[in-house]
């Protein structure tokens, strides 16, 4: 009855965006111009409507419905409550049903809430809304039904894999669909302002909260996704370049950039054009992650030709709606002007600095990302993985992470750098001292000008500060300072791993003692231990830095019986200056068990300052909207005293 | 009830270790670090860029595969044996092709993986030329 229910709302969900779409293309033509009032309220219900079909399948996975066959695939009666909920979108056809409503309640809140655009630009961004919704709502009802029966029931379910029973990445994979598909507002918005040709300050104020929104969204999905692979995979790596990390981090680098470029569209009514552009290629990338990692091209691109149906489709979606968007931008952008100009050495200056470079690493990581598929297709298999990615996208992060020391401080549209250049004594000196620190110690370039440009930004991030009152100081200054500091915060953590991390591989008998670092660690013992799900051995250690207070460690390696499986729990303990990082390995010959231990210094940096980042600009989405409630309640105000007045 | 379930955890929790000794022992210094730090962190650096074949976009120093152990004790043991990390990899990659190696090679394959990003760097040189300076005239 439920599975019935939640599939009939997809339909609906679906006839609706059909209805959202034609109804919104009619409207801006002069005949159909009646049928306006109708799309914000089918976009309100589509959305309402993909929520209850969403829901509906929350209910089978929660219940346990094994005669569903998604449910008698991915989930177990014996399973924790929490990881039967969040079983729901840890496979293809549930993720993808996420997708589909989280953007269709992005239309909804849109339609509701959005009223700075201008009427016809608001029907063409709705319209645009419905059909790539559209199109992911064909996906799922034609090759992907959660919703299929299975006759007969199973009976009992085939389990979750335990690497994705853990909390951290129960809410992983929705946070980043909220960032991911909340781009697909950027790019409605840059189609609907292609269509109307209506891009100008106004648009970039109605469009930066989305991208905003959507990118901090991003940012903590990333952040969340690179800890979990830190403690779950259980060797101490924090970002592996693997695609479908690549596919999260392409479409970030291309908001982040848009997101600068807003600002400057919003400030200056400049780089009109780029920043129609980067709405477009945002959602793209989260369109081309979407293909990479649902299309089962990467596990190998023999495997998605096998079987080509699901991503035949999602490759048809690709080039419909990327090649559709980007026929129309070569269609109009030339009647769309470029806006006003400004000199080399000034605020829009240094941010389409950063807007290029950040465009640069998104290419080199698409190429990197795309190659081994492309070879393997040509018959050849190749790997291309952190030691091509590492220089090659330091060749332009490096000048990028200079010039956002010294951006900020610039003036629009024009200035000099003799202006500011005693500001800029510390952060330089600070640069220079590290990367000649960093160069005397040999731990390679890339950590050391890691540091270095840590230490500029750390005390650089801060200047635009300088000579304000702080608590005159607005919310989104405010915000790009602690975001811009967070940069820093996390590149001090990366370097600080890769040139101090110290390893320590043994074998010991329980009662035996070794080092790590500064770090004296005993095998007190092994024992058994049982959980809802899983068995395992637990190893007691006892740890302590520097000949300090003794804390207790607890690696284990776990059973999973359904599916049969095993995992290593890492145990971690977190001091103000890094982390000791323990894993269990098998029983070695006597009674010796394997035991990996890493120390590494500033290492919870690369996580806290990718909150940082993240917060900073929560504080900017936050300046922004309470300004521009305060805006419209004052606009409601004048317009009810006239009214009253009137009459 | 729950005491069955317990007592069968725990037996199972001890058969585990009886099973893994049917298993083949791993290789030496496949958990093993060498005794010359210097060497060890040239053998590690080298581990970090090869691709265990049997995992999905793991390398060998990041992998719990028993293949991925007998590559890190091959590679220990080269490395002790003085060997140099390059031609470490070289022999890794005629034995098990390019796949293996995380650093492309330039082959008449690979040339775009190279060719691209300074492509890139002379388009970025381009457009910021192009914007920035007819903006100063401005």
């Amino acid at each position: 009855m439920i599975a019935e229910l939640g599939l009939a709302a997809l339909w609906l969900a679906a006839a609706l965006a059909a209805l959202q779409l034609i109804a919104g293309a009619l409207a801006l033509t002069q005949r159909g111009a009646a049928l306006a009032g109708i799309v914000r309220p089918v976009a309100v219900a589509q959305g309402v409507l993909a929520l209850v079909s969403f829901l509906a399948l929350v209910v089978l996975f929660w219940q346990t419905d094994l005669s569903v066959e998604l449910v008698a695939k991915n989930s177990h009666s014996a399973k924790p409550l929490l990881y039967k909920l969040t079983g729901t979108w840890g496979n293809h056809e549930g993720s993808m049903l996420l997708w589909a409503m989280v953007m269709g309640l992005s239309g909804s809140l849109v339609a509701l809430i959005e009223r700075r655009l201008p009427e016809p630009t608001m029907l063409a961004t709705l319209a645009g809304q419905a059909f790539v919704s559209l199109g992911f709502y064909a996906f799922l009802l034609a090759s992907s039904n959660p919703f299929t029966r299975l006759n007969p029931a199973a009976i009992e379910g085939a389990g979750l894999n335990p690497l994705l029973q853990d909390p951290g990445l129960a809410f992983h994979p929705p946070t980043l669909y909220i960032g991911y598909v909340g781009l697909s507002v950027a790019f409605s918005f840059a189609i609907g302002a292609l269509v109307t040709r209506e891009v100008g300050p106004a648009f970039a104020r109605a469009m930066r909260p989305w991208v905003l929104g959507s990118w901090i969204f991003l940012t903590i999905g990333i952040v969340a996704g690179s800890y979990w692979a830190y403690y779950e995979l259980g060797w101490g790596g924090w970002w592996f370049w693997d695609p479908v990390e690549n596919a999260s981090l392409m479409p970030w680098l291309a908001a982040t950039a848009l997101l600068h470029s807003v600002s400057v569209l919003a400030a200056r009514n400049a780089l009109r054009a780029w920043t129609v552009m980067l709405g477009v290629v945002a959602f793209s990338m989260s369109m081309v992650g979407t293909f990479l990692v649902r299309s089962g091209i990467l596990t190998s691109v023999h495997a998605f030709a096998v079987d080509p149906q699901r991503g035949s489709f999602i490759l048809g979606l690709l080039v419909l709606y990327i090649g559709g968007a980007l026929l129309l931008f070569g269609l109009r952008a030339s009647s769309v002007s470029e806006g006003e100009r400004f000199a080399a050495t000034s605020r829009e200056g240094a941010l389409v600095f950063n807007n290029v470079m950040l465009s640069a690493i998104l290419g080199i990581v698409l190429v990197g990302t795309l190659y081994p598929l492309l070879a393997e297709a040509l018959g050849a298999k190749v790997s291309v993985g952190p030691p091509y990615f590492n220089p090659v996208s330091a060749i332009f992060a490096v000048p990028m992470l200079l010039v956002l020391a010294v951006g900020p401080l610039l003036r629009w549209r024009r200035d000099s750098l003799s202006r500011i250049r005693l500001q800029l004594v510390l952060p330089v000196l600070l640069f220079v001292g590290a990367l000649v620190w960093g160069a005397s110690d040999a731990m390679g370039i890339l950590p050391a000008l890691g540091l270095a440009l840590a230490a500029m930004l750390a005390v650089a991030s801060f200047l635009p500060l300088k000579g304000r009152k702080l608590r005159q100081v607005k919310l989104p200054l405010w915000g790009m300072v602690v975001a811009h500091f967070g940069v820093a915060v996390a590149l001090l953590g990366m370097a600080s791993d890769a040139a101090f991390t110290k390893e320590r591989l043994v074998a010991l008998r329980e009662g035996e003692v070794t080092e790590v670092g500064p770090w004296t660690v005993k095998l007190q013992r092994i024992e058994p231990v049982a959980g809802p799900n899983w068995t395992a051995l637990r190893a007691d250690l006892a740890a302590s830095y520097a000949g300090g207070k003794v804390s207790e460690l607890h690696p284990a390696a776990r059973s999973f019986w359904s599916p049969p499986t095993e995992t290593s729990e890492a145990a971690l303990k977190t001091r103000w200056n890094g982390q000791l990082y323990a894993v269990l390995g098998e029983e070695s010959q006597g009674g010796r068990w394997q035991l990996r231990l890493w120390w590494k210094p500033f290492v919870p940096m690369i996580w806290y300052g990718g909150l940082l980042i993240a917060l900073g600009g929560l504080l900017a989405l936050w300046g922004r909207v309470a300004s521009d409630l305060r805006r419209f309640v004052a606009r409601d105000k004048i317009a009810w005293r006239r009214s009253r007045q009137g009459r | 009830m729950t005491r069955a379930w317990l007592l069968i955890a725990v037996l199972a929790v001890w058969a585990a270790p009886l099973q893994a000794q049917d298993g083949v022992p791993p290789a030496p210094y496949a958990n093993v670090q060498l005794a010359d730090p210097a060497q060890e962190a040239k053998a590690h650096a080298l581990m970090l860029t090869l691709r265990c074949l049997k995992c999905q976009s793991q390398s060998i120093a990041d992998s719990d595969a028993p293949m991925a152990g007998d590559m890190r004790s091959l590679v220990r043991e080269r490395i002790a044996a003085g060997e140099d990390p390059e031609a470490i990899r070289a022999w890794l990659v005629e034995r098990y092709g390019d796949y293996v190696s995380y650093a492309p090679r330039v082959t008449p394959l690979t040339w775009p993986l190279y060719v691209i990003p300074l492509v890139l760097l002379a388009a970025v040189g381009l457009v910021l030329r192009r914007r920035l300076r007819k903006g100063d005239s401005a």
